[in-house]
């Protein structure tokens, strides 16, 4: 187990440590009991059986050994589990809510929320050999080229979550779709997130680093591919952090009035909208547009990328009840989805050459 | 197993066949039904892993997409616990308790008959949901709710249904079993006396009366969720994702016993056979496995000790899971004490019997590391848990099983197998079990969460190793099937006993076992055969 940095975590590999050390000695003698009695009590050795088939005293002394054994292991487990389920004195809290596939952070006390998704591209994992049960587009020969020269293939994000050192955090764990589990082994923190409810843990982290976990709780087709990265600072710098996001968010909010009132042009979306849907919509509908089989639908050719423009915004923005299409007006800026949808109407056989400004999309939220 | 149409009607060639095995009420055919059902599912689970270490040889995707992945997963956990295990040990109920008890047949023939034929129709069902849109279900085989309810795939209602179907296959069987012991004992034997393989069914019977319906509650309530608008695991209607997990582990951890207590049985025949020696400590192994199926019902919270459940219930959960160790203990010490100044000789029964004490026992040593409830958190969903429970169910329930189809198989079809391959089989499944689960628990340790498709670098070398292992453990049982076909067909004709010093009324009848035995009830106790006198310490 890794030993991990937190004063839990470490406490928690002690423990971990410990039973498997009683675990091993205890096999030791019971296997080696077997085994001498394998050895010496073989017919060619030992030819005439014994009589014997009980001994009260024997019974109850190997019934009772364990269980004083048993009580050695549990009074540090339930001291440490005790400590681990003490919430209390937090001096920040972010929400960590799960979807389908990915992570969305909320600092709840300071103005920050930001969505942490895959950042290894598919180039680096889709590497069918035979198209039978693998339908995903080919990439082959270079996939594991590039995967191998990866260290953190898999195990990297487009945005961590960002924490401070040295300071109580506590983590709210709620997800939007299925159930999920936020698990960072180095803090020891590994808590289901539930639709509906909220759970709660925490981590101190003592050291400044990069924290890399996974989601622990199958989730649908992508559950292997939501990672989670801390990017633990230094406190000071954490804070001057929290300042630039409390800026850039500023000036991102001055940026979207200014992206509404401007007539964009279709190169223009086009571009951004190739961007967004690579990071977005791949995993399902492939960078071809033609989806996977009928649970993934194709884009391209379909229904709604070359019907009617507002139900075409709609789907993007609002998703699909009881599929995994999820609403993303939430997780978008009026930009991107309107360069999305503007992207998915005219890219491969789809050329409706409709344009989608940012206004239209600001209007239908 | 074979040549006994002198009973049937008389009909020609293939409907004589189809009419002899589908219209059986004997309970050695239905016994031979049940494990040659429960041997194909063997495989198509085993298809179904070969899939999933192939995909996972190394990272990327290579083989098959993540869906389908996903669905390989749920199938090979559903098949290999309700098509493989729970089939083979009703299967070898079937035929031994009535032969260990002196029975003419099971109690309830024809129920028996049905709850066998209900199982091919279930499977059917349940696997043609890999051909329908969506494809088969894809949520694992705990299917937690809401994966499974808002977000499965439309094939989850045959999966629901199949459920069903074998729920109600596993009841009739239990309570075939059930009547049969209590009522269908030769005269004079108490229960006391009876051998611990009967013991222990008869205990597995009671879970599964008691654990069956309530798996048949949460897929019906699942089912409910899905189409008549309940809310029983969506908060939005004021549900709660949680009580599917209740419910299910619920039935969960029974079952888990379920498939292991039937192989405790078989160890404790085979072991005193080959060790010469009587089984040490009966009584207490009696009241080991009681205690056992008791906790196994106030432990179901160790599953989730991830989601979130109160300080005082982790608490409690973890305890009670502690203290399963101690009966367990008890059964693994009386084996010891068994072989233990006994005059020991090795032949396949006993290898396997022995690998099954010292390699379930390792499953226990991980088991009990995982009730460590701070300890579990970073366990939980990891490959170690992967490598625990395989860990307990290969060794355990399928090594178990193979112990017993070496042991009874001479019974059956009146042939010795083969000696020399039934050791050549033992030492290539045990290389690689090992090889293939023992590196899961090193992954799991490293961090590798469980049901994912492609993991980062890191993982490689345990999972390539665990893959090779995984390959060479499908071809030992190829070749198990191929010794079992062999032995059937013809081979050393066995003696009556079988084994120089079987004991129990199943060596006293010939070998192989006449269709109908036991029309008279046998004299108990045993005269002649295998005597043994009350002795003492």
């Amino acid at each position: 187990m890794r030993e991990g940095v937190t004063e839990m975590s470490q406490r928690i590999h002690t423990i971990h440590t410990i039973s498997l050390w009683i675990c091993i000695v205890i096999g030791i003698i019971v296997f080696g009991a077997m085994a001498y009695t394998i050895y010496a009590h073989r017919r060619s050795k030992h030819p005439e059986p014994a009589d014997f088939h009980e001994h009260l005293g024997v019974e109850i002394i190997w019934t009772i050994i364990p269980v004083f054994i048993l009580a050695g292991l549990a009074v540090p487990a339930a001291k440490t589990l005790i400590d681990i389920e003490d919430n209390s004195n937090a001096s920040m809290t972010v929400l960590i809510t799960g979807s389908q596939w990915k992570w969305h952070y909320q600092y709840l006390d300071a103005d920050i929320d930001f969505y942490s998704n895959l950042a290894t591209p598919r180039t680096q994992i889709n590497n069918c050999l035979i198209g039978v049960f693998c339908t995903l587009p080919e990439e082959k020969g270079t996939a594991k080229a590039l995967r191998e020269s990866n260290e953190n293939y898999l195990l990297e994000v487009d945005k961590p979550l960002v924490l401070p050192t040295n300071r109580k955090v506590r983590f709210l764990m709620t997800s939007n779709d299925v159930i999920h589990s936020w698990w960072v082994p180095d803090f020891a923190v590994k808590q289901d997130a539930l639709p509906g409810f909220i759970n709660e843990a925490w981590a101190k982290v003592p050291e400044p680093g990069m924290y890399r976990g996974q989601c622990a709780e199958l989730c649908g087709k992508d559950h292997a591919y939501m990672p989670i990265v801390v990017d633990v600072r230094p406190e000071a710098e954490f804070d001057q952090w929290v300042e630039d996001q409390r800026i850039a968010k500023e000036l991102a909010s001055g940026q979207a009035v200014a992206d509404r009132e401007k007539t964009w042009a279709m190169a223009e979306l086009m571009e951004i909208g190739e961007g967004v849907y690579s990071t977005h919509c791949t995993t399902c509908h492939q960078p071809n547009g033609e989806g996977q089989g009928t649970t993934y639908p194709a884009l391209n050719g379909s229904e709604i990328a070359i019907g009617p423009i507002p139900a075409h915004i709609d789907r993007v923005m609002n998703g699909k009840e009881g599929t995994e299409m999820q609403a993303w007006a939430p997780q978008l800026s009026d930009r991107d989805l309107a360069a999305v949808v503007t992207y998915e109407r005219n890219a491969w056989d789809n050329k409706t050459q409709d344009i989608v400004q940012p206004r239209t999309v600001f209007e239908n939220r | 197993m074979v040549a006994h149409a002198e009973h049937i009607p008389h009909r020609s060639g293939l409907a004589a066949f189809i009419a002899r095995w589908t219209l059986t009420t004997n309970h050695k055919e239905i016994g031979s039904l049940y494990l040659w059902f429960a041997f194909t599912m063997f495989f198509v689970g085993g298809a179904f892993a070969m899939g999933i270490r192939l995909e996972l040889f190394m990272p990327g995707i290579q083989l098959v997409d993540p869906s389908f992945y996903n669905q390989l997963v749920t199938m090979h956990g559903l098949i290999m616990v309700f098509g493989a295990v729970m089939p083979a040990f009703v299967g070898l109920a079937n035929w031994q308790i009535p032969l260990m008890i002196g029975a003419p047949d099971m109690a309830l023939p024809r129920l028996n008959n049905f709850s066998f034929w209900i199982l091919p129709f279930a499977f059917t069902m349940l696997l043609s949901s890999f051909f329908m849109e969506g494809g088969a279900p894809n949520f694992g085989w705990t299917f937690y709710a809401p994966l499974s309810t808002t977000y499965g795939p439309d094939s989850t209602d045959f999966f629901i249904f199949g459920v069903h179907m074998m729920g109600i296959s596993s009841v009739l069987g239990s309570i075939n079993v059930m009547v049969t012991i209590f009522n269908l004992r030769t005269p004079g034997m108490k229960l006391m006396e009876m051998p611990l393989f009967v013991w222990t069914w008869l205990i597995t019977a009671f879970l599964l009366i008691t654990a069956m319906p309530v798996l048949a509650g949460v897929v019906t309530m699942m089912l409910t969720d899905r189409h008549f608008g309940t809310s029983f695991f969506s908060a939005e209607g004021g549900g709660d994702p949680l009580i599917f997990q209740h419910v299910f582990w619920f039935f969960g951890h029974p079952e888990v016993y379920i498939m292991i207590l039937p192989g405790f049985g078989i160890a404790s025949q085979i072991i005193p056979t080959f060790a010469r020696k009587r089984l040490f400590g009966y009584n207490s192994m009696v009241y080991a496995t009681v205690s056992i199926a008791f906790l196994s019902y106030i432990v179901w919270g160790h599953h989730m000790f991830a989601v979130g459940m109160p300080l005082w219930v982790e608490m409690t959960f973890m305890i009670c899971t502690m203290l399963i160790a101690v009966p367990t203990g008890v059964k693994v010490f009386n084996w010891t004490a068994t072989m233990w100044r006994g005059a020991m000789t090795f032949e396949t029964p006993m290898l396997f019997a022995i690998a099954f004490v010292i390699l379930f026992t390792i499953g226990g040593f991980s088991g009990l590391m995982l009730a460590i409830v701070p300890a579990d958190f970073q366990y939980h969903d990891t490959y170690f848990v992967v490598a625990h429970f395989h860990y307990v169910l290969y060794p355990g329930a399928i090594f178990g099983t193979m112990a017993a189809v070496y042991y009874w198989l001479p019974k059956w079809s009146g042939h010795m197998y083969d000696e020399r391959l039934g050791k050549i089989h033992f030492w290539t499944a045990v290389v690689a079990v090992n090889l293939t689960f023992f590196p899961m628990h090193f992954s799991g340790l490293a961090g590798m969460p469980r049901r994912i498709v492609d993991y980062s670098l890191q993982f490689a070398d345990f999972n390539m190793v665990s893959s090779i292992g995984a390959g060479l453990l499908g071809l030992t049982q190829l070749f198990f099937l191929y010794i079992v076909i062999k032995t059937i067909r013809g081979g050393e004709p066995a003696t009556d006993k079988v084994w120089e010093s079987a004991e129990g009324l199943e060596w006293t009848i010939p070998s192989p076992a006449p269709l109908h035995t036991f029309e008279t009830p046998p004299a108990w106790p045993i005269v002649n055969v295998g005597e043994h006198q009350e002795d003492s310490v």
